[in-house]
């Protein structure tokens, strides 16, 4: 709504802005993005360069990591963030584990998106029996016990971080896949839609150049909410014995094995915890700044 | 509280000068302005009228002429935290006897808790879509009950007995049983009274009413208006009522406030606004409104003859056309009853030729066009350019649809939101092929010129643009594959009177230029008869009445055909039309069990190809 009040004043006089004139550009010159993209730029910068960032081995449990009664450190000149139950430094398990964090959060969750996107679009468009079998389907899995599921995969399968990622991505498409089914079933009814269909429009064209921009903003807002929700899953698969094997750190499993200590020793949990968040939030905030920036009648609003 | 005013109005026409009380409602220099994206804007400027007892005062004008925050100032809903109230005063005076000690209450600066016990009590407001101002979950009953007891000390039977005289009030059968239907199990018009009895349940002063008929069918809207006066004779209410349309106008209004762009043209008395009207702006106004029984869209028939006859062949032949809806129902989901929407629609359009199809909502009209369109699934054959349809594979379909394009009657929702304009234009031909990247933005820019917009348009997105403007998009988007046949689906119904006039005037214009015939389906009487060369008039899904626009307008022959143009407000107060027959049943539903189809109705022809349907 440019102008309610006068609404058949002409438009002209308005500069045309030019369009994808670089999303980049837009992206860094709003704040909130600006700072979602550096945490993301520092945990990605943190993996990569773990073994040159800190001078300990992530597996090696130090003599001088625990007090004379074996309990952990506390975050201290030596061990910054503190060390674990068997004296490893938590810093560098964190640094490493982002490495796991980062393939599961953004490779598994990705994968969850795109089927639970294609499932759902392809649902919610044709509808008729190949809708009502995809979504029975889904509703199929989501009763399904995700757990047993994941564990029955990863039995046949053999474990490893990649077997991980695609497990997950095999549980956690289905939410996706009903919430964007609802709204492309609603969409699909919109009139805009039956006049693609007039003018001969192909339903791949229709789904993709006029449904799916407008599922943008509920697929960035269902991919940041996976970040978390996948990172603890891989956790709980790891504690499990069919994740990621010990001792190969990720934030999920430092947070798993230490939970139970949280009175004692709070900063084993926090730290990883605190790691997971801000990687969800950054990833939210640029997710808000690109549907805004992707979206044409928010254009001009900050 | 209504002594004096019961008595006026007796003739068609009586001048406001008999309402003598003194003003219920008095307001002053009202401004209300809106916090938007480039600081406060004002929405209506230095307003100021005064609203008598027992009179009915319109405020017409287009959309954004304020007319609406007007009515929400008044009751003190306004879009929080946006829009406020700047300055000036809403005087509501207490029901005083003489001019002497007239106390009152204004309702600019009244705090909310206060103002929660005017709301209903003393000023009551009814809006334009009565679904969404009814709870869908609860019954009217409770609804009704419900609102009475927020206003009053009487006990639940007291308010339930309160509310089944209100229904009986806005003529509702059978009041009792309706308490306990639900806002769903209703027709627009009974939910409509519905909101009205709720209105006046409390026998306000002022019942506010924005556009209350203009989701209505023309024959619902005739009822609805024509309670409305009754209730005021009897109650004596004061009434404002807000309304784009110049016949409701005419047909309702003691005096007029007209507004643009949130100043206040001129008032007057409905007479003299109508006979005399001093600004420009009126004059513009009442000269856009379509009128019925004018014919002065077609002078050229005679040309239009030896175009015809030229040109022989129909661009759309369709017979016996069927498009019926499977309901499914009990326990195991199985088709029990359909809605049979279309029941053997046989019509044909020359080429260069006009064919309205009016009715009113739920006749099938949009349904027929659809199926011509390719959007929904039907019985029967659909011949296009001397191809039938049913014969053909996909992409011979996708080549024969070429001819047909469609306008829908929401401009805005008929263009993707996130597309540029010019995209949006340049789209069919990219689907087609036709053309290389280069002359497709040539063959847009030119299109955006023919329909007036300009070419520097295309970058922007449908949210810049008016409703006019998008409209325009539209038919430049419809024209682009040049078809033989456009679908126009009400599609001027949405637009001010104003603007719908100029986008007349270019559909004819195109018409003349690239010879395409039009199906134009309409609710609106004034307009088809302005647009249109012959009319179909449909009812319950089947054509009664089909002929040639002077046929249909100067013979009508089916009763509904009457009712039809009969309904339609005349703008003219001097012409109000005796009391419009009331139905008092509901019109049937088109929705059948399975089993039992709709007779079939014939069509008789009564002379020059006048078919009317015969029961």
């Amino acid at each position: 709504m440019t102008n309610p009040i006068a609404p058949d004043l002409p438009a002209t006089g308005r500069m045309p802005v030019k369009p994808r004139a670089g999303v980049w550009r837009r992206l860094v010159k709003r704040p909130l993005a600006l700072i979602g993209l550096v945490i993301v730029a520092v945990v990605v910068a943190g993996a990569i360069l773990a073994p040159w960032l800190t001078g300990y081995d992530p597996n090696e449990q130090m003599f001088d990591g625990l007090t004379l009664e074996g309990a952990p450190l506390p975050p201290n000149a030596s061990f910054w963030l503190g060390t674990d139950l068997l004296g490893r430094d938590l810093l560098t398990r964190i640094l490493f584990g982002a490495r796991t964090s980062l393939i599961i959060g953004i490779v598994a969750n990705g994968v969850a998106l795109l089927i639970g996107t294609l499932v759902g679009v392809t649902a919610g468009y044709f509808r008729g029996w190949i809708g009502g079998a995809l979504m029975r389907f889904t509703d199929l899995m989501m009763a399904f016990p995700a757990l047993l599921l994941a564990i029955c995969l990863a039995a046949v399968l053999q474990p490893s971080l990649w077997i991980v990622a695609m497990v997950i991505a095999l549980v956690n498409w289905v939410q996706t896949a009903r919430v964007i089914y609802t709204e492309t079933s609603s969409l699909a009814e919109r009139e805009f839609i039956d006049a693609e269909r007039t003018i001969g429009a192909s339903a791949p064209r229709i789904l993709f150049r006029h449904i799916l921009p407008h599922l943008l903003p509920t697929i960035i807002v269902w991919g940041t909410l996976g970040i978390s929700t996948t990172v603890l899953l891989e956790a709980t698969l790891s504690y499990l014995g069919i994740g990621v094997q010990p001792p190969t750190a990720s934030w999920g499993n430092i947070i798993f094995e230490n939970q139970t200590y949280f009175q004692a020793a709070p900063w084993l949990v926090f730290f990883p915890g605190a790691a997971i968040l801000a990687l969800a939030l950054a990833f939210n905030l640029i997710g808000d700044a690109l549907r805004d920036i992707l979206d044409p009648t928010q254009r001009g609003r900050a | 509280m209504s002594k004096g005013a019961g008595s006026k109005r007796t003739g068609a026409f009586a001048p406001a000068v008999s309402v003598t009380a003194g003003p219920v409602l008095d307001i002053s220099g009202l401004t209300v302005s809106v916090r938007g994206e480039d600081g406060e804007r004002p929405v209506v400027s230095d307003l100021s009228f005064s609203l008598a007892r027992g009179e009915t005062l319109c405020i017409a004008g287009e959309s954004g002429s304020g007319k609406s925050m007007t009515a929400l100032a008044i009751m003190q809903l306004l879009p929080q935290p946006a829009a406020r109230i700047e300055s000036g005063t809403i005087r509501l005076h207490d029901r005083g006897r003489g001019d002497m000690d007239r106390r009152y209450i204004d309702l600019a600066v009244l705090d909310e808790r206060r103002m929660r016990r005017i709301r209903g009590d003393r000023i009551a407001m009814i809006f334009q879509e009565p679904m969404t101002s009814l709870n869908p979950v609860l019954s009217i009953g409770r609804q009704l009950v419900e609102s009475i007891e927020a206003h009053t000390d009487l006990a639940r039977a007291e308010a339930r007995r309160r509310a089944v005289e209100a229904l009986k009030a806005v003529r509702i059968s059978e009041a009792e049983s309706r308490l306990k239907q639900f806002p769903h199990e209703l027709s627009g018009g009974m939910r409509q009274r519905v909101m009205i009895a709720m209105a006046l349940a409390l026998k306000p002063d002022v019942l506010i009413a924005d556009e209350p008929t203009t989701a209505l069918d023309v024959t619902v809207q005739g009822e609805v208006l024509e309670l409305l006066r009754d209730l005021q004779r009897e109650h004596g209410t004061s009434i404002i009522l807000i309304t784009h349309d110049m016949g409701v106008v005419a047909e309702m209004a003691d005096r007029v406030v007209i507004m643009r762009h949130g100043r206040m043209v001129e008032q007057g008395t409905a007479a003299e606004i109508f006979s005399r009207p001093q600004a420009d702006y009126t004059r513009e106004l009442l000269a856009a409104v379509p009128r019925i029984g004018t014919g002065v869209g077609r002078q050229k028939s005679a040309e239009q003859k030896s175009v015809e006859a030229e040109m022989p062949g129909s661009v759309a032949v369709v017979n016996d056309l069927h498009v019926r809806f499977d309901l499914r129902g009990g326990f195991f989901g199985q088709v029990n009853r359909r809605v049979h929407a279309v029941e053997g629609v046989s019509f044909s359009i020359a080429p260069h030729e006009t064919l309205a199809l009016v009715g009113e909502s739920g006749c099938g009209k949009s349904t027929t066009a659809k199926a011509l369109a390719g959007l929904v699934p039907y019985h029967g054959d659909i011949v296009i350019g001397g191809r039938n349809l049913a014969g053909l594979g996909r992409d011979q379909r996708k080549a024969v649809r070429r001819d047909v394009q469609m306008i829908f009657q929401d401009p805005y929702a008929s263009l993707d939101p996130r597309m540029r304009v010019g995209d949006l234009v340049a789209e069919p031909l990219l689907i087609h092929g036709i053309a290389s990247k280069e002359e497709r933005s040539q063959l847009v820019a030119a299109l955006f010129e023919r329909v007036g917009l300009s070419a520097d348009q295309m970058e922007l997105y449908p949210h810049e643009f008016s409703g006019g403007q998008r409209q325009r998009i539209c038919i430049a988007r419809a024209l682009a594959l040049r078809p033989k046949l456009i679908i126009a689906d009400e599609s001027v119904s949405a637009l001010d009177v104003s603007v719908q006039a100029r986008v007349l005037d270019l559909l004819k214009e195109l018409q003349r230029e690239f010879a395409i015939a039009y199906l134009f389906i309409s609710h609106d009487m004034a307009v088809v008869e302005n647009i249109s060369d012959r009319v179909a008039v449909m009812y319950l899904g089947q054509i009664v009445e089909m002929g040639t626009r002077y046929q249909v307008f100067s013979n009508p022959r089916h009763p509904y055909t009457k009712r039809l143009i009969e309904a339609v407000p005349v703008p003219d107060p001097a012409r109000r039309r005796p009391r419009f027959a009331r139905l008092d049943q509901e019109i049937p539903s088109p929705t059948r069990k399975i089993g039992e189809d709709p007779p079939k109705l014939a069509l008789r022809d009564v002379g020059n190809g006048h078919l009317v349907a015969v029961s």
